[in-house]
């Protein structure tokens, strides 16, 4: 069965449609590349599935684990193993990192009628996962994301990826502002988090960090929908040719859709 | 945010459940019960006789009589003050009863009528002796009177002098009538005039030389008679080297009229003493269409008489609904420190207007000022301060921080911060900040599985975190369900 299927997915911002018709399968396991030009409903697609106000489904399903994600509330889809990595995550001044981490995967916890874990169990395990990402525990003991670096935001995400053990991770544009060090030990992080039974969706718009996260499928999405997929070699002729190339075999895309940025 | 966004919010908000907000907003005022007590009270209306009356049933020597009639007749040629940021419906003071007590009279706790303690045990106030708060003794007022002074004797032991007002009068009238007015005069203000007519008992605390006060000291107020005023008077006397932490809570029941709360609060701190007073104010805020809740209009102000002593105000102001208060502290002796930590939080109709006064007299003085305001519902939140340095403050310091939270898009936050500065010496500093629980932050907590309550109340936890550090630990802990339960219902 597959992890995550999504089918004829169409969805609205601000009344306007940025999804119409996209599709997407993906198993256990694996990782998913998804690229395209700016504003082709990348980060709009990372929303739908996690559920944020102000993204209207209209059309289409998304089942996750044979469970219909789109009637979840965001805490609930979060419980049942969606994971988002923010592009820009949000600082919470006074919020105490170890503390919202331990809410959060408490509340996960209770809703899928596990124990909730006490502080030393809790601190065990984050002692470990600190140790797998390479992260100084000096992060914990900071408020939720404030005065932090860009480069510590994005570590700190797949830090409470590892802490909360999602089934599907969703990385929206993790590499973006990061240099290449930075890159490198978010990507370090990911890797370490690669499992038969997780699977990730990476929404980039740089090749570059496909460099360091190799996925199994890489698609283009343009004008709301997928209108290529392929392996990795896909990534690295979208970097060498740019998007202008898919209105030869999509007449129907408008050449401002594809206008974005070289990949 | 745009009128657009805002928008499609509604259109694609996740349809909560109206009966689970409406429950949450019914349940959140705990403390609103009644308690059917036979009680004596005084019939409404305010003149000199009601004024003997009043102390006269309370035995009260020459002295105090006088005192009180001099305070009246200054009332009576006062305004009511209209320079804050309130709505005010006008007040008949001729429509408060100015006395209720319950009925049988008291000599120790074992003769309180068992519906007091049970009042109490319900706000988790145990009074009797079996289920003592540990460490905390407790004085607690119903109505106008004090119903039950709990550790009287551990408390004699070391020195210390904690009872009821209308008891020290009666008792230790030297050192009353020696401080009562001396920082808080009766005409200062119009409801500290009123107050000091009609004041009917509050909590009396002395700390002798070099004493360390053995525990935590709290008194619980209570309003419950319907159309009376509660007017207590509380007093604070800290002499050389002493320390004292002492706590104050109140609550009312849920009724439709308002009612009439005006409390005065002296401290005096003598050379190198320190005094730490927190405060949880709980008071009936009126329904969410502000039908009923409490006015309360509180003159508190600290002396810092001797050099090197320190007054540390530490406040959490959830209920009422009007609150106009500014605890101040007067930097009298040279080094002296003043501290102010607020939190006042508004919801639905509910207006607040508080602040503080820092007046620097002596030299070397310090003052910091930590304000939090949070505006839910349709909320006023005003903070208003002033930082006074004196001709002779030299090297006077004082920080101040105000930071507003606002919650919906109909509440309102204000500051009004006035400084005036004799000394060039002196370095003041203010920081203020207004800021909004953003739709990113309460979705950031969501996706990581947390639901939208306990998101709310976290992110107001952490906006608070530095005034609630200042509280001692059980009253953090309460101060912190407070706000949970103030705010159900505020989003969504």
């Amino acid at each position: 069965m597959h992890m995550l299927k999504i089918h004829n997915l169409h969805a609205r911002v601000e009344g306007k449609e940025i999804l119409k018709g996209l599709s997407l399968e993906v198993n256990p396991g694996e990782v998913h590349a998804i690229m395209g030009p700016n504003g082709a409903g990348k980060s709009t697609l990372a929303n739908v599935l996690s559920g944020r106000e102000g993204y209207e489904v209209t059309e289409g399903s998304v089942l996750f684990n044979g469970r219909d994600l789109l009637a979840l509330e965001p805490e609930e889809r979060a419980a049942e193993g969606v994971f988002l990595a923010f592009q820009y995550p949000v600082e919470i001044p006074g919020v105490n990192n170890t503390y919202f981490l331990r809410a959060a995967l408490n509340a996960q916890r209770k809703y899928r009628g596990e124990e909730e874990l006490d502080s030393m169990r809790f601190l065990k395990l984050v002692r470990e996962k600190l140790k797998i990402m390479q992260i100084s525990d000096e992060l914990l003991h900071r408020a939720v994301n404030e005065g932090f670096s860009g480069g510590e935001k994005k570590r700190n995400e797949i830090f409470q990826m590892a802490v909360l053990e999602p089934k599907l991770a969703i990385l929206d544009e993790t590499d973006s502002g990061l240099d290449i060090d930075a890159l490198k030990q978010v990507a370090e992080g990911v890797n370490a988090l690669r499992s038969p039974d997780r699977s990730f969706v990476v929404v980039t718009h740089y090749q570059r960090l496909l460099d360091y996260i190799e996925p199994d499928f890489v698609h283009v999405l343009a004008g709301g929908r997928i209108v290529e997929s392929g392996d990795k070699s896909l990534a690295l002729k979208l970097e060498e040719q740019g998007y202008a190339w898919l209105a030869d075999t999509h007449p129907e895309l408008a050449k401002a859709e594809l206008a974005g940025d070289r990949a | 945010m745009n009128e657009s966004e805002n928008m499609t919010r509604e259109v694609a908000a996740p349809v909560r459940d109206n009966a689970e907000v409406e429950a949450a907003l019914n349940r959140r005022y705990e403390a609103g019960f009644v308690t059917d007590i036979e009680s004596t009270s005084l019939p409404p209306g305010l003149s000199e006789d009601v004024v003997r009356q009043l102390s006269a049933i309370k035995q009260e020597p020459e002295w105090m009589t006088e005192w009180r009639l001099a305070a009246y007749r200054h009332w009576l040629t006062m305004q009511e003050p209209d320079w804050a940021k309130l709505e005010i419906a006008p007040i008949d003071y001729q429509s408060v009863s100015y006395y209720s007590a319950p009925k049988a009279g008291l000599k120790s706790l074992d003769e309180v009528d068992p519906k007091l303690l049970e009042t109490y045990e319900k706000l988790g106030v145990p009074l009797h002796e079996r289920a003592k708060l540990a460490g905390v003794a407790v004085d607690a007022v119903f109505d106008s009177v004090s119903v039950g002074t709990t550790f009287r004797k551990e408390l004699a032991e070391a020195g210390v002098i904690f009872c009821s007002m209308s008891e020290a009068i009666r008792e230790h009238g030297d050192l009353v009538r020696q401080y009562l007015g001396s920082v808080v005069p009766t005409g200062d203000n119009y409801f500290a005039a009123l107050n000091s007519a009609v004041f009917s008992d509050g909590s009396f605390v002395f700390i002798p030389k070099g004493v360390r006060c053995p525990m935590e000291l709290s008194t619980y107020f209570r309003i419950n008679a319907m159309n009376t005023g509660q007017f207590e008077r509380t007093l604070i006397v800290v002499e050389d080297d002493a320390y004292v932490s002492y706590l104050e809570g109140c609550t009312a029941p849920m009724r439709d009229e308002n009612q009439l709360h005006a409390a005065v609060v002296e401290l005096v701190a003598l050379e190198r003493a320190q005094i730490k007073y927190s405060t949880v104010q709980n008071w009936y805020p009126g329904d969410e269409n502000g039908v009923g809740g409490i006015y309360n209009f509180v003159t508190k102000r600290g002396d810092c008489r001797g050099a090197d002593s320190k007054i540390s105000w530490t406040q959490v102001e959830t209920g009422s609904a009007i609150t106009w208060k500014y605890p101040s502290c007067v930097l009298r002796g040279d080094r002296s420190v003043g501290e102010f930590y607020s939190v006042a939080l508004t919801h639905h109709r509910q207006q607040a207007d508080t602040g503080t006064k820092m007046i620097h007299i002596g030299k070397g003085t310090k003052s910091k000022i930590v304000a939090k305001g949070i505006s839910a519902g349709r909320g006023q939140n005003s903070y208003r301060g002033l930082v006074k340095i004196e001709k002779g403050a030299d090297g006077a310091r004082n920080y101040t921080q105000c930071d507003s939270l606002l919650i919906g898009k109909k509440c309102g936050a204000h500051t009004f911060p006035y400084m005036e500065v004799k000394n060039p010496t002196a370095i003041v500093e203010h920081e203020a900040t207004t800021s909004k629980i953003s739709d990113d932050q309460l979705f950031y907590c969501l996706s990581r599985g947390i639901g939208e309550e306990d998101a709310v109340s976290m992110i107001v936890d952490g906006f608070c975190k530095q005034v609630f550090r200042e509280l001692p630990m059980e009253f953090a802990v309460e101060a912190k369900k407070l706000l949970e339960v103030s705010l159900e219902g505020a989003v969504g």
